[in-house]
């Protein structure tokens, strides 16, 4: 142990006893706050991109606190669970706030995800060895995406009853067990009372637990390999006589106080809408959605939320069913595999060459078109246009064997450096 | 920090936009029926405010004389109406509570839904929430655009809504009023009938401006019933939002004093 250790607080208390001390000898909680916090060393060149992972953390803790709030006053049931969300939003004290905090903070997540994912195909922060890292990341934005479907039946509106009968049917396109699946599913022969009380079950409870478990995973796995930087250099292959990283800085206080600044600025964002535009026009609460459950009226058109269309543009692009739905898992799919489908020898953009950058810019742009499209009718030019669009969009991760292997690179510095 | 105020005051100064848009949908229109331009009313605008108590008051009277007869609003209760809009609990009773009502409960209507639909052909629906899914410059749009059509059954016919089952029930203050269709050439040789404008049959007891201001306030009661935290909510939320900017600052210079010394 070095003597600056021994002269932490943590250590101070254990060797004087007490309270904190004793506690230590029996849990450790300095142990845990010195490996995990305040000597904890991450890389001093982090930008604005490295905010979104404790963004995601706050998000999450937020989601499961006004939940648990809701919870006490949602009544879940097809003849109760629509009026019960209408008597949140009315009668109980700050009710609306919840909802709106609760409605806004799930596409609030998903910004915040797009985003710390975005930024790790900018940087290489999937490739080695960070692969088990991502793969995590990637198992949460799954039940991330199932949580948010789940959760959007829950006040039985007419866009939640055919939402589910959309996605639900998908699984009806598996060959053979698809009718029987999704009658199982169900639980009834169509959306019915049944699916929303397991909807239920499985969004306040079964998934938030899987979610968590997972958070924690991919923390552990993160602590143990280090963060990557926009330089995509190892800061653990330059240390000092102490062993620390020679680009690093302690997680606490640095990062901490770093990270508060973008908490502070995403909460005042995300107060600007709950409290001005909480239906963001149309996009985190949608119209259709405030006209109670009706098996025999079909909006027009029935569109999943945002974060979802990219993927329902594909799904539609595809006259097949089947191959549709194939082509829409394939696309959720394919992130799973991009620490093996890079081959480049460097991991920042920074240092890569015009290919990369050019087809994850048609990436980038190929995504946001999709997801443009994916609200708009199923009819031309729009299904023709998500058919153009979905090219480049497979063609960044299925083509990277060969564009990131032959496009050039130019030579990553020693050290990590500074971009203003 | 500048962009952060400058968000925060476009989306304060919205609602005043939107009510100087009113005029001049008013006056649309108002002189739509003399003016040899087309009547576009898809594109007119509620133009209503539910910052605006007064005109939330006179909705409120609107709602309880014109459409409560048919329309409940299930999720409403009168005194909380009454609360949010200041209106002495005495007026309430003696003004809007129907007979057979107490102050705590919501708001039904004496109609039977069984009788409504069979005189209707469908229930009026409740309007708690209709603000919502259909805008209230829609339900402006609906309120202003029936026009007499002796063909149907009620002897009426809407422009915002074709085949309505809903009476035009606001005909003794509008007036009736026709429709007037133009030829338009199609791409394809045919002509088609295109709304032109409103002629009046037979005045209402209300001048086209009074009935304008009468729709307004009547949206706008329902806008605020569709969402009635809406007033507090943005009240509450410029404090929020000032405050969080404050703790920004003060986060931001908290991190400037840590970060000095790395380099």
């Amino acid at each position: 142990m070095t003597p600056e250790a021994a002269n932490g607080p943590g250590q101070r208390a254990a060797a004087q006893g007490g309270l904190w001390g004793w506690i230590n000898q029996r849990l450790p909680v300095d142990v845990f706050w010195r490996s995990q916090l305040s000597e904890y060393f991450a890389p001093k060149n982090f930008n604005v991109w490295y905010y979104f992972g404790s963004l995601a953390l706050l998000v999450l803790v937020m989601q499961l606190l006004t939940g648990i709030f809701l919870t006490m006053f949602y009544k879940v049931g097809a003849a109760t669970s629509f009026d019960s969300v209408e008597f949140i939003m009315r009668e109980v004290p700050y009710g609306w706030l919840l909802r709106y905090l609760h409605s806004t903070g799930a596409s609030a997540f998903f910004i915040v995800i797009y985003l710390h994912m975005y930024r790790a195909l900018l940087y290489g922060s999937y490739k080695a060895p960070r692969e088990l890292l991502w793969l995590f990341g990637m198992i949460i934005y799954l039940a991330l995406m199932a949580e948010a479907f789940l959760g959007y039946v829950l006040p039985w509106g007419n866009m939640s009853f055919w939402a589910a009968t959309v996605i639900i049917n998908l699984f009806g396109t598996i060959p053979g067990i698809g009718p029987g699946l999704v009658e199982w599913i169900r639980g009834d022969y169509g959306i019915a009372d049944a699916t929303l009380n397991r909807f239920f079950s499985l969004h306040v409870v079964a998934v938030p637990l899987v979610l968590l478990l997972l958070v924690a995973l991919h923390l552990v796995a993160l602590h143990e390999v280090g963060s990557n930087n926009p330089d995509g250099v190892e800061i653990k292959d330059k240390k000092d006589a102490r062993g620390r990283p020679l680009d690093g800085i302690p997680f606490h206080p640095y990062y901490t106080v770093k990270d508060i600044v973008g908490v502070c600025v995403f909460l005042t964002l995300l107060a600007i809408v709950v409290f001005f535009v909480p239906t963001f026009g149309d996009l985190f609460l949608e119209k259709a959605n405030f006209e109670p459950a009706d098996p025999l009226s079909t909006p027009d058109p029935i569109s999943p939320s945002w974060y979802f269309t990219p993927y329902y543009a594909i799904l539609r692009a595809v006259p097949n069913q089947r191959i549709g739905a194939l082509l829409m898992l394939l696309a959720v799919v394919s992130f799973f595999f991009l620490p093996w489908l890079d081959r480049s020898p460097v991991k920042s953009m920074r240092y890569r060459g015009w290919i990369s950058k050019t087809f994850l810019g048609l990436f980038t742009i190929s995504f946001l078109v999709l997801m443009y499209l994916g609200m708009q009718p199923a009819q031309e030019p729009y299904v023709t246009m998500a058919r153009i669009f979905a090219v480049p969009y497979f063609a960044y991760f299925w083509l990277m064997p060969f564009y990131s292997r032959i496009d050039a690179v130019k030579p990553v510095p020693e050290r990590v450096t500074f971009h203003g | 920090m500048g962009k952060f105020a400058s968000i925060i005051l476009i989306l304060l100064t919205a609602p005043l936009a939107r009510a100087a848009d009113a005029p001049a949908a008013a006056e649309a229109a108002a002189g739509g029926a003399e003016a040899s331009a087309p009547v576009r009313w898809e594109s007119w605008r509620a133009g209503n405010s539910v910052a605006d108590r007064a005109s939330l008051q006179r909705g409120a009277r609107n709602f309880m004389n014109y459409c409560n007869g048919c329309h409940s609003l299930k999720y409403m209760r009168y005194q909380r109406m009454a609360d949010d809009m200041q209106i002495p609990l005495d007026t309430l009773s003696a003004n809007l509570v129907a007979p057979g009502s107490g102050v705590l409960d919501y708001i039904s209507t004496a109609m039977p839904a069984a009788d409504a639909a069979n005189w209707f052909g469908k229930t009026p629906p409740d309007l708690s929430l209709i603000a919502r899914p259909r805008s209230p410059d829609y339900l402006y749009r609906f309120l202003k655009t029936f026009y007499a059509d002796p063909s149907r059954l009620s002897g009426s016919d809407n422009l915002a809504y074709p085949l309505t089952a809903m009476p035009a029930v606001l005909s003794d203050l509008e007036g009736v009023k026709a429709a007037v269709y133009r030829d338009v050439k199609t791409g394809s040789g045919s002509t088609e009938k295109v709304f032109d404008h409103f002629d009046t049959i037979s005045p209402g007891n209300l001048t086209p401006v009074e009935f304008d201001g009468f729709v307004r306030d009547t949206v706008n009661f329902l806008d605020y019933v569709g969402d009635p935290a809406q007033v507090e909510r943005q009240s509450i939320g410029l404090w929020v939002v000032l405050f969080l900017l404050l703790l920004t600052a003060l986060a931001m210079m908290l991190k400037k004093e840590y970060w000095k010394d790395v380099h």
